[in-house]
Order: C-alpha cells, then structure tokens, then sequence
C-alpha cells in the first residue's frame, strides 16, 4: 500500500499530496487507537439512529399539523359556502346581473374577512365559459388547480387540494384550496374557492426542524463524548499495562501493575502481575546459573593455575639446567617446556571463551589510535613473521591516525589473532595489513596470499577448534580458539568479523568497529572486501561472507 | 644477599617452587601460608619485599595488603590468579605495588622482584623541586625524604620512584607505558592501569586538594606531568 501511494506520488498535485497524508494519518490513528475507534463508530450509529428519529418525529409533527389546518379550514370554508348560498338563496331579483353583484358582494365579504389575519383568500368562478369570475384582490382566478374544478364537476363538494396560494403579500406558498359549489336562483352554478396558505404551519414545522437537527447534534455529540469516556476508563489501564509491559521488556523486571478494585481490569493486572513475578522468577534464575558459571570459571582459573605456575617454574627450573642432563631427559626437557606454553595458552583461550559463555565479559572502551594498535601487535608478531618469512606491509587508507573508541586489549587481541592466523597460513607469502576509517566506524583487513579457503571454509572458520586442513593442522601453531575469541571480541565491541577466501589465493579477515562504543554499525564498511572483485558467479569457490 | 622476600601463599609445592626459583636468585626467603599469621611474620621475618597471593585462608590478600600497608611502605607484588580488572585495581588501591598473574614464568617474577628492589646508587646530593612555586614539594633524592614546607610526606618506595621520575624532566609529559617503563621496569607493555592507581595513590599524598592536582599533572589523552600546569 505504502508502495503504491510512493509510486504515484511524484505526479500528484500538493493538494492531493496533502489530502493523502492526512488520509494515512487518519487511518493510522485508526488502526492505532482503540478509543478513537470506539469514539469513531459511537458517532456514526448514534447518528444515523438520531437521525432515523428526527426524521420520523417531523413527519409526525408536519402531518399533524397539516391534519389540524385542514380540518378547521374544511369548517371555515363551509361555513363560508353555507352563508354565501344562503344570502343567493334569498335573493329578491333573479337575474344574472343581480346573481353576479350579490357574488361580487359575497365576495367581497368573505374576503375581508379572510384578509383579517391572512387567514384566506376567495375565488368565485362559474361553471359556464361566459360566466364572470370574482376574487379578492390578490388573487388570479387562474391560481385556482383546474383539477379541483374539474372535480368539482362531478361532486357537489365540498373538495379541497394542496396547492400554492398567494399569501397576504401575494406571494406564493404552499396552501389549501378548498372549493364548494354554490346554486344560484338563475340555474347557473359557481365555484366558490377559498384559498389557506400554509405559511404559518411551514413557519412551525421550520422551527421544529431546526430544534430537531440542533438537538440531534448535540445528543451525537454528547454520546460521543461519552463513549470517549468510558473507553478511557477501558483504555487507560490497559495503555498503562502495554508501558509497564514495555518496561519489563526493557529488563526493569521490578515494574508491576497497580491493581484496584475487582473487575476484569482487576483480573487483568493480576493475572499481568503473576505472569511478571513468574518471568522475574525465571530471569533470577537464570541470573543465578550464569553466576554460579561464573563463580565456576573463576574457580576453575584459580584452581588450575597455581599447581600449573609451579610446573612451569619447575620445568623452567630443568630447562634451565637441561646442560647437565643426558640426552633424553634434555630433549624431555625440552618437550615439556614447548608443550606447555601450548598448554597455557590453551588455558588461557578456554578461560577467556568460558568467559563469553557465561556472559562475564566487560568492555572497557577508551579513545585509541588503531595504527598505533597495529604496530604494537606488529611488536609482538615480529618473531613469528620472520620464522614464517613473511613480511607484514601496513598500509593506512585514512591519512593520520584512526581513532576509535574501543578495549585495546581486546581490539590487539583480535588483531594479533588474525595477524598469527595470516602467518601460520601465510606460506612466506607478503601480509598486507589495511586500516581504514569513516565517520562512524573503523574497519581493518588482515589479508594473506597463502592457501586460503576451500569452498563453505569462510562460515567454518570462527567454529572453535576448527581447522581447515587436517592433514596439516598439528604442524601449526595456535590453540584452535583464536578467530572465535576474535569474533567474540568483535562482537562485544558491536562490530564485525568477516572472513573471505579463495583456495590458492589467499583468506582475508575484515574487523569492522562501531567509532564510537555502544553506536550502532551500518551494512557497510570503510573498507572493501578483498577477493571480491570475482563475478558474483565466482562466489560459489569459497569467497564466502561470515557476519558477526 | 640480594634481599629477604617474604612470600605469603597457601600452596606449598607453589611457595617451595617459588623459594627454589628466588634463593637460586640469590635472595632470602621465608614462607607464611595463612593470612591471619601474614602480618606477624611480616613483623617478624622484616622482609625487603612481600609475595603476596590475594586468595588466602583466612585474613585475605587485599586486607594483608592493607595491614602491612598501614605500617610499612614495603614493596608488595600481589599474586594473582585473575586478570580481572576488578582484583587487580581492589589490590593495587590496597596497596600493592606490582602484581603478576598466574601461571608466570620464573623470569617474570624475579624481574618483578629485583626491578621494586632495585637500589638507587645514586648518592650524589640530589635535590628536586615540584609543584606550585609558591608551595613546591622538595625531594631529597639519596635520603629518600620528600617534604613540603618541613613536613615530611610519607611515601612508598615506588611513590617515590614515581615521583621523581616526574620531577628530574619537569617539562616532559610521561605517557603511561613512558612511566611504566621507567618507574616499574616493564619493557614490553604492560597494565597502564598500574600507573593510575598509583598516580592517585601518590596524589592522595602530596597534593593539597586531589580533586585538584597541582603537583602530578593529568595532560589528557597524553599522559601525566609535573606540576604547575
């Protein structure tokens, strides 16, 4: 989805662009919270029930109202007619002339009487084309449906039809003509009309409107505003149950829930409380294991190196004075000397890993020029490259010194593992040390030119006492431990070991440090990898990638 | 007779190989194995140098470090079996001038031994000066005294080297392993961690107010040097 609205994106206009965002906000805020969405659907039911309501509590309210002025204006039209047939019915001279200005008359009448409050207008039209028609002064005969009349025909009446009529200032408004028939003494017989407009009934019905909608509204609101607020109440613990949750992930194993009252917010913290005391519990105990681990490789130390310190200084003692002996206890002699410089170093390697096991290392990371590092171990190594004949060149790709915060003896130990590693499998050939460094991190390659990796060799490499070639394992030096202290040593920095090769043509060791202790390492390095500049098809012969 | 090392560690074949290896040096020895007894024989035997092993029965190293400390400025090179920062800066703030982690070699420790008994054969009159001009701390370097004002400061034997290693250059600044080399004879590099506790054990001495040193100067990430700054 995400993906999609990136793609067309480019092309949108800012508007679009800012209708998108602030849809995506919404639907986040959605998704995110839950009082929002129990707060969303409250509004949107309560307002499409509010509204079901309004609507049919106006209809009842307009027909009402409608049936009340239909029926007294019924009434007054009849009345009217009744009177106005009345005053025909007595009429002294029977002539069309009299009928019309009695009609005239009658007219007249009604109409002022009607005029008095607006309540109605009058219309009169006879039945035959030639016949007059009488009206009140604002009044059209035409304004009269012809459907009514035609009606009117038929029926005697009296018959009414909703129909717009003139109001008092003769504008026109939805009205009530209700007509009758009036017999006049000459035969010939008129439609007497009388015309209510609705004015007053629309004006209520408008008021009861706006009443409706208003006080709708505020009911949608209110209800809103409540449901936010109950599912606050809900909300709000269990917000504070996913922080404290947080915090106990966060290894604040102490954090618990407050618990009050006995509902199933109460439950929950309870049951949230016993699942954290539980995790605490088993979080000591592993605590626990790792000290007593701890303690044991402490104990272990101290137990194996003093009867070992008093071998080594007795057989130092011999060694000292093997001048003397005969031949083979001379060469004895010898053998337990070398053998156990091996057998220390082993001890000292299976300390340290035991160390990392039981996660009892420390880093003590201090400001250190790495060049500098590198010639220090370059110190220590110099006796074995001469024995291997292979000359160490260093070469510094960042002018200067390459600072970074890192444990310098671990960081020389690293180095001095894998500067011993590039020698032992060196064969004589040149070892070429690179250092390198960016804004935020450091990076060291240890590379050689000498039998390298065979294939899948590269993922091998850091596995404790691994060794590539067995046949000729025993003829080299090192405990077997080495690249996985390294690598261990890496780790602990936040950093990397990377190891690459191909058989035939040298392995290369990549230490890649953080600059700053705790930050965290980017994918890349300030330093390519060697032997990698093969087709990716070549990758398959060894040139394997092994991250820390 | 090169000197009388008392040697404090409860393992016998440890202290009797250690005895061999130091008498075929050339030095005296006695043997104590309990910690409780330590500071009786020190008192004893009147020792030019302890050997001591920080795990003891009873009383342990760090407090037979601080007994002896209390009455003597006697070198102490602590046995270890650790190279944990911890025990090692909890001995060296103890007192301890030196330490070497087990196994060692034979060499080592004798190297150890002679280089915090080393003689000064020095008796020229010698006369050094550190500190604020204002309230300078003199040495008298063959009498071993240190003073300031006319009050003699009691310091140890290595409080001293170190002292004066600072003072005879005093506007050289002496990185760690500079310091490590001249005032405890280490030739390859060693724990530049020594040089600080002692440093701030020194400081605790001949600076008026530690928190503001005006006698041993920190120049940062470089080293120490004499005061003033």
């Amino acid at each position: 989805m995400t993906a999609a609205v990136a793609l067309t994106a480019p092309g949108a206009s800012p508007r679009a662009r800012g209708v998108r965002r602030l849809s995506r906000a919404v639907r986040a805020r959605w998704r995110r919270s839950l009082q929002t969405r129990v707060v969303v659907t409250t509004l949107l039911a309560s307002a499409v029930v509010v509204g079901l309501l309004a609507s049919l509590l106006l209809h009842q309210v307009g027909s009402g109202l409608i049936d009340t002025k239909t029926r007294t204006s019924l009434s007054e039209a009849q009345s009217g007619a009744a009177q106005a047939q009345t005053r025909l019915d007595n009429l002294k001279s029977i002539s069309r002339q009299a009928v019309d200005l009695e009609l005239a008359d009658l007219v007249q009448e009604l109409s002022d009487r009607g005029a008095a409050g607006s309540l109605y207008s009058v219309v009169a039209v006879g039945t035959s084309p030639d016949s007059n028609a009488f009206s009140s002064a604002s009044v059209e005969p035409a304004a009269v449906p012809g459907d009514l009349r035609r009606r009117l025909n038929t029926g005697p009446g009296p018959l009414y039809a909703y129909a717009p009529v003139p109001d008092g200032s003769g504008r026109l408004v939805a009205g009530l003509v209700v007509g009758s028939v009036l017999r006049t003494p000459v035969g010939l017989d008129y439609h007497l009309f009388h015309l209510f407009p609705l004015s007053a009934e629309a004006q209520t019905l408008g008021l009861v409107q706006r009443t409706a909608v208003g006080a709708g509204l505020v009911l949608v609101g209110l209800l809103a505003l409540i449901a936010g607020l109950v599912a606050r109440q809900v909300v709000t613990p269990v917000r504070l149950a996913a922080r404290t949750a947080e915090q106990l992930a966060a290894g604040r194993l102490e954090e618990r829930l407050e618990v009050r009252g006995e509902d199933e917010l109460a439950r929950l913290a309870t049951t949230f409380n016993v699942m954290a005391a539980a995790l605490q519990r088993q979080i000591r105990q592993l605590e626990d294991l790792s000290r007593v681990q701890q303690r044991f490789v402490s104990d272990v130390s101290h137990e194996l190196r003093t009867p070992l310190t008093t071998v080594r200084m007795a057989a130092d003692v011999l060694h000292e004075a093997r001048d003397h002996f005969d031949p083979d206890p001379r060469r004895s002699t010898e053998l337990l000397q070398a053998e156990l410089d091996r057998f220390e170093e082993l001890l000292a390697d299976l300390l340290e890993i035991s160390r990392y096991d039981a996660g009892a290392t420390d880093l003590e990371p201090e400001p250190h020029d790495l060049v500098r590092l590198i010639d220090r171990v370059l110190d220590q190594t110099a006796g074995l490259a001469e024995r291997k004949g292979s000359p160490v060149r260093v070469h510094s790709a960042t002018p200067g010194p390459v600072v970074a915060e890192v444990d310098a003896v671990r960081v020389e130990r690293v180095l001095r593992n894998l500067l011993v590693n590039a020698l032992e499998h060196g064969e004589g050939r040149p070892v070429e040390v690179t250092v390198a460094g960016d804004d935020s991190a450091v990076s060291i390659v240890v590379r050689d030119h000498g039998v390298g990796l065979q294939p899948g060799d590269a993922e091998r490499v850091f596995t404790r006492f691994w060794r590539g070639d067995p046949s000729r394992a025993r003829a080299t030096g090192g405990t077997g431990l080495g690249l996985a202290i390294a690598l261990e040593d890496a780790r602990l920095h936040g950093g990397r070991l990377e190891a690459f090769g191909r058989p035939g043509r040298g392995a290369a060791f990549r230490l890649t440090l953080p600059r700053q202790a705790g930050a965290l390492l980017g994918t890349d390095s300030p330093l390519p990898l060697p032997l990698q500049a093969a087709p990716a098809s070549a990758r398959s012969d060894g040139a394997a990638v092994v991250k820390a | 007779m090169r000197g009388r090392v008392l040697i404090v560690d409860d393992d016998p074949a440890l202290a009797e190989m250690l005895g061999i290896v130091l008498r075929g040096e050339g030095f005296e020895t006695a043997f104590v194995s309990d910690g409780d007894a330590a500071l009786g024989a020190f008192r004893r035997e009147r020792p030019d140098i302890v050997l001591l092993d920080l795990m003891l029965p009873g009383t342990d190293g760090l407090e037979v470090c601080r007994q002896i400390r209390a009455e003597s400025g006697v070198p102490i090179v602590m046995l270890t079996a650790k190279g944990d920062t911890v025990d090692v800066v909890l001995g060296l703030e103890s007192g301890a001038d030196d330490y070497v982690v087990k196994p060692f070699k034979p060499k080592e420790v004798v190297a150890r031994v002679r280089a915090r008994l080393r003689t000064h054969d020095d008796l020229e009159p010698e006369t050094l000066t550190i500190g604020p001009e204002a309230d300078p701390v003199r040495i008298d370097v063959p009498g071993h005294v240190v003073s300031r004002n006319g009050d003699q400061l009691q310091l140890t034997p290595l409080e001293f080297d170190l002292l004066v290693a600072l003072a005879r250059r005093p506007r050289t600044v002496f990185s760690r392993e500079l310091l490590l080399e001249q005032v405890w004879n280490y030739r390859h590099a060693a724990d530049t961690r020594l040089v600080n506790v002692h440093v701030q054990r020194l400081r605790a001495k001949v600076e008026r107010d530690p928190e503001r040193p005006q006698v041993v100067v920190t120049v940062r990430g470089v080293g120490y040097k004499a005061g003033p700054p």
